[in-house]
């Protein structure tokens, strides 16, 4: 028993849509109105609609967490009844210990404050006692690094310097239980990497983290199992590559209307290894990306590009079946082309999306594009970080050890020392 | 019930920092400084010597000092009312960004809008007894009555408070029809009168439950004599059941704050 830090049973949320009475001037006359008409009464449970539906889940002790889902899912709506701000329309949540909520980390700043009486209110909201912060004050000053600027309000920082003082300081509350939620974007690069340093270093303490990212490389570095919400209901649970690879799948449709005038138009986008195309591929393996093309117009010389970004949208590699060598290609209406690009997946562990378009070589007009046609989770076995997988190793490692120095010569360091 | 009160005092610090924050914020940013907590008694007690005075020609009877100090012993209570309601009204939605993100016990904005204010009070209080020594108004054992009042004051004032601020939040025109009361409710409360200048009627004006406290107060300050015990024990018992009830409905309301603000 005592080793479930979370549990929520079968919660619901309900919410109502449209505008709501926020002052005794409207609610009194349409009170009024209500009593002599029946409508106003029919047409308010009409506009419920539930946020939740019947969520389930049960966290350990030390487990990482993750909640993914798409805008709307529900995901903010779970967070909340998770932090208590919200109290669940029907079912039941249950927390074991101190649970903080690292949300929006700035929420109890006051600016004309300076940062170091911010970092004591902060504190205070997110439930650390006047000793405690006191005994933390330097590391959180440290971590946040803006030490020249710590007695300025914090009207005057900049919204970078605001924000890292607001991570900081949730970052040191110590909880059993961490509710995570888009933070780890704080900051410039060295302090986003200082960020995922310090949430590694919680979740090794043996804290309970619960994460509600769309930056899905963080679910899948952190977390064990991860739950995928759909229209408010679990759509997947379980371990958090499977969920990740089950919800990068479920994001792959084909781009919506106005593609049916084109004359040439990109109809399928695949990309396989040999153990299947599940979305989720490993380093260094090579796969296979298929496209297929249908012309309703005949169209002269046109050729197929692929691109493969990451996540933060650097092109990992660009190309065309022109460059390639294979020259463009005629079609005529009716016809379908199809193609295979054979690739070496060697990029490091992350979100990738694949990307394609089709265009005439002679105009360099595009005819048809595709952007994120798809996204795969490549996983790798080593811990190497940037974009490119060189498969690194280690191949040869020796110390070579200082002459052991005679006495005399030790004499003279130290005299030297001393001066 | 129990369990908000356990809950409450663990937050005890954050209620400390908020108390801590508005009184930082009120003072560093007006020039005048602690003048500000001593200005809006200032303003009371000068409008009610003009009153007095007016009282005085009509009546024929001449206007002494224990009038003067009358007036200033019971216009720092009532402003100290009318700052904390007008304060707790509006503290919760001032921050909402904190009442829709962070889980804590809320009513420590109602809470820390009240204990600021009480500090104004305890500023001015210093004038208000320099003025009296001045006065030679002189002190008698009667002012032991004087922290009892303060406590059921505040005590009325928190309930107020906290039922207020709940309401101001689900319906934004409450701010001002508080807003009325308290620019009004001046009349209605002995301030600048003594109950006893209306004669018979007066009386009816006690049944307002700061009335009497404030007739305390100048009972026990000013007349150097008890406050009268029945009407006291009214104001009493009508502080305990807003606190309970404001507690109460506070409570009642505080799961449904985040999506209603």
């Amino acid at each position: 028993m005592s080793d479930i830090a979370v549990r929520m049973e079968h919660v619901y949320k309900k919410f109502r849509k449209g505008e709501i009475y926020d002052s005794l001037r409207d609610l009194i006359p349409a009170l009024a109105g209500k009593l002599f008409r029946q409508t106003e009464l029919d047409q308010r449970d009409s506009r419920e609609f539930w946020a939740l539906q019947d969520l389930c889940f049960e966290l350990k002790r030390g487990e990482a967490f993750g909640i993914i889902g798409h805008n709307g899912a529900g995901k903010s709506t779970a967070l909340k009844i998770l932090s208590r701000i919200m109290r669940p329309t029907k079912g039941k949540l249950l927390v074991n210990g101190r649970l903080s909520a690292l949300i929006e980390v700035t929420a109890g700043f006051h600016p004309d404050l300076t940062g170091r009486e911010n970092i004591f209110l902060h504190g205070a909201i997110l439930g650390m006692s006047r000793r405690e912060i006191q005994s933390k004050l330097d590391q959180i000053i440290a971590f946040s690094g803006i030490e020249e600027f710590i007695d300025t309000p914090v009207k005057r920082y900049s919204t970078g310097m605001f924000a890292r003082l607001g991570f900081s300081v949730a970052a040191h509350v110590d909880p059993e239980v961490m509710i995570v939620d888009e933070v780890l974007s704080v900051g410039d690069y060295l302090f986003q990497a200082k960020c995922v340093e310090r949430m590694k270093e919680i979740i090794r303490s043996g804290a309970t983290v619960l994460f509600v990212s769309h930056n899905l490389r963080n679910i899948s570095e952190f977390c064990d199992r991860c739950l995928m919400l759909e229209k408010g209901r679990t759509a997947a649970i379980g371990p958090a590559h499977e969920v990740v690879a089950r919800y990068l799948q479920s994001g792959r449709e084909l781009p919506a209307e106005g593609r049916d005038a084109r004359p040439v138009t990109i109809t399928n986008a695949r990309l396989r290894s040999e153990c299947g195309d599940a979305g989720r591929f490993t380093s260094g393996e090579t796969v296979w990306l298929d496209l297929e093309v249908t012309a309703r117009a005949s169209c002269s010389k046109v050729a197929i590009a692929p691109w493969m970004t990451t996540e933060a949208n650097e092109i990992v590699f660009e190309t065309t079946t022109e460059r390639l060598g294979c020259g463009n290609f005629n079609l005529e209406a009716g016809d379908s082309f199809r193609c295979t690009f054979e690739i070496h997946l060697n990029v490091t562990s992350g979100i990738y999306h694949l990307s394609t378009l089709i265009y005439r070589h002679e105009t360099q007009t595009i005819l048809d594009e595709w952007p994120s046609a798809m996204t795969i989770y490549v996983s790798s076995a080593d811990d190497v970080r940037g974009v490119a997988h060189c498969f690194p190793k280690v191949t040869h490692q020796e110390i070579l050890r200082a002459p052991e120095p005679n006495v005399q010569a030790r004499e003279a360091d130290g005299d030297r020392a001393c001066v | 019930m129990p369990d908000n009160l356990k809950e409450l005092y663990r937050y005890r610090e954050l209620l400390y920092m908020f108390t801590y924050r508005d009184i930082r914020v009120r003072y560093k940013q007006s020039i005048m400084g602690l003048f500000w907590a001593v200005l809006m008694p200032i303003l009371i007690v000068s409008a009610g010597i003009v009153i007095r005075y007016g009282y005085a020609l009509a009546s024929h009877r001449p206007l002494n000092m224990a009038d003067i100090a009358g007036v200033a012993v019971k216009s720092l209570p009532w402003a100290f009312v009318v700052s904390s309601i007008r304060f707790s009204c509006n503290t919760l939605v001032a921050n909402q960004n904190v009442v829709t993100k962070i889980y804590f016990p809320k009513e420590v904005f109602p809470l820390a809008a009240v204990l600021a204010s009480l500090f104004d009070l305890v500023i001015a209080s210093a004038a208000v007894v320099l003025f009296l020594f001045m006065a030679r108004i002189g002190w008698s054992l009667q002012l032991l009555w004087a922290p009892l009042l303060l406590v059921t004051l505040v005590a009325l004032v928190v309930g107020i408070g906290m039922i207020v601020s709940a309401a101001s939040l689900f319906f934004r025109d409450v701010k001002y029809i508080v807003e009325v009361f308290l620019t009004f409710g001046i009349f209605f409360t002995p301030v600048f009168y003594d109950v006893q200048m209306l004669g018979h009627r007066g009386e009816w004006l006690l049944f307002n439950p700061i009335a009497p406290l404030l007739e305390g107060f100048s009972d026990c300050i000013v007349r150097h004599q008890a406050p009268a015990l029945s009407w006291l024990a009214y104001s009493l018992s009508f502080a305990l059941t807003f606190l309970l009830a404001g507690f109460v409905f506070f409570k009642h309301l505080e799961p449904a704050f985040a999506e209603s603000i």
